[in-house]
């Protein structure tokens, strides 16, 4: 007698499975359509909330925010900077925000007024370097480091087609991960790598007018 | 007792009944020709580790083994699948500009090199998918000829 019921029971909970689970699999489909409109809203809501966050805090980072939204090379290299620090910093934290808010403002970098090979390149770095933003949003400080190389060799390409408003340095390490380069504002080597291990490690290598 | 005898019940039938949902399978019968393997020049061997070790999740067709087809086993495929091939595919590498494909082989190269790659609860059940000593350093070999050569 109760064999019978398990047995009931189980193939009534199979025909329930079943139909919800088909049910699920046509709404799946219908969500596959509109996946790149979800996600460029997601993408949307993101810089929106990177702004509202900023109406509770003081002027100074109001105008930050607003400086990163305006589309210029100089805003991403605001951004870049900011998470540079944050790594001299070792703060963790601190740089999963700034990547996050880094590839907002990469993605909204205006490359109209630039020529036909020049927009490709910019087209390509940016989509590089967007990537490599998002990883450090959400990842541990060994990983931001990694990426953050490679992000900063997609800067200095940015900054050899775009120029720079500010003098800046191009500083390099023979240390870490068989040498790597970074950009910075200061002549002073803040090494975003090491961090507080091995502060000093580096020199100038280029200056970038 | 009895109740040991309830909760093994519950988890068999629930077991059983995990079978019968349906997961979206990632298989597709033609390889496009943007493929890493048909755009480079690799070598038989490392083309197979790449196969057994990679293409489950990094490519738009994924071997169904027994084993992969059970739940919750495919679940956990089909979630990582999904992340992985976003991440990566294989299939879609010529797609990528010069630069992209630096920047995947620098991180190919890491993630084989630190052992994050395959994923360990993948190697977990696919032990032929794990990297020996030997392997690491060939496919990482080859990985840096081809980054030097883009
Ligand atoms: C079980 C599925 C699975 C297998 C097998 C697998 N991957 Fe992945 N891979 C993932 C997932 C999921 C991610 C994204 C999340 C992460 O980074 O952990 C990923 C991410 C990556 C990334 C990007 C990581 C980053 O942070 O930049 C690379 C590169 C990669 N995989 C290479 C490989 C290589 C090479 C192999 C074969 C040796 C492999 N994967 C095998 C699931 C897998």
């Amino acid at each position: 007698m109760s064999k019978l019921k398990l047995v009931i029971g189980v193939v009534a909970i199979a025909f329930v499975t079943l139909t919800a689970a088909s049910c699920k699999d046509a709404k799946t489909e219908k969500n596959n359509s509109t996946d790149h409109h979800s996600e460029m809203n997601a993408n949307g809501d993101h810089s929106k909330m990177n702004h509202d966050n900023s109406d509770g805090h003081h002027d100074g980072e109001k105008k930050e925010m607003a400086m990163s939204g305006d589309g210029n090379p100089q805003a991403v290299l605001n951004d870049y900077f900011n998470l540079k620090d944050a790594l001299v910093g070792d703060d963790n934290a601190k740089a999963k925000e700034l990547g996050a808010i880094l590839a907002t403002s990469l993605g909204k970098l205006d490359i109209s007024k630039y020529t036909g090979a020049q927009q490709s390149d910019l087209r390509d770095i940016v989509e590089d370097a967007v990537e490599h933003a998002e990883h450090i949003s959400e990842s541990d400080i060994a990983h931001q480091r990694e990426h953050f190389k490679i992000l900063s060799k997609d800067m200095t390409d940015m900054v050899a087609i775009t120029g720079t408003e500010n003098t800046l340095y191009q500083q390099f390490c023979p240390m870490y991960d068989g040498g790597s380069a970074w950009l910075s504002m200061s002549e002073d080597i803040k090494n975003p790598y090491y961090g507080s291990k091995m502060l000093t490690c580096g020199k100038v290598q280029k200056e970038i007018n | 007792m009895k109740a040991v005898k309830i909760i093994a019940i519950v988890l068999l039938v629930a077991f059983v009944v995990i079978q019968f949902i349906p997961v979206d399978r990632n298989q597709s019968d033609s390889v496009p020709k943007t493929d890493f393997m048909l755009v480079n020049d690799v070598p038989s061997d490392i083309k197979d580790k790449l196969r057994v070790s990679c293409y489950d999740c990094h490519s738009n067709n994924t071997q169904y083994p027994w084993y992969n087809k059970v739940q919750p086993v495919a679940w956990f495929l089909e979630g990582h699948i999904k992340e992985g091939k976003s991440e990566l595919n294989f299939n879609e590498w010529d797609a990528l500009s010069n630069r992209r494909k630096a920047s995947k082989l620098r991180s190919i190269i890491k993630q084989i090199e630190s052992g994050e790659m395959p994923l360990a609860s993948y190697t977990l059940i696919h032990k032929d998918a794990i990297f020996s000593e030997e392997e690491t350093k060939q496919v990482v070999k080859y990985m840096e000829n081809l980054k030097d050569s883009l």
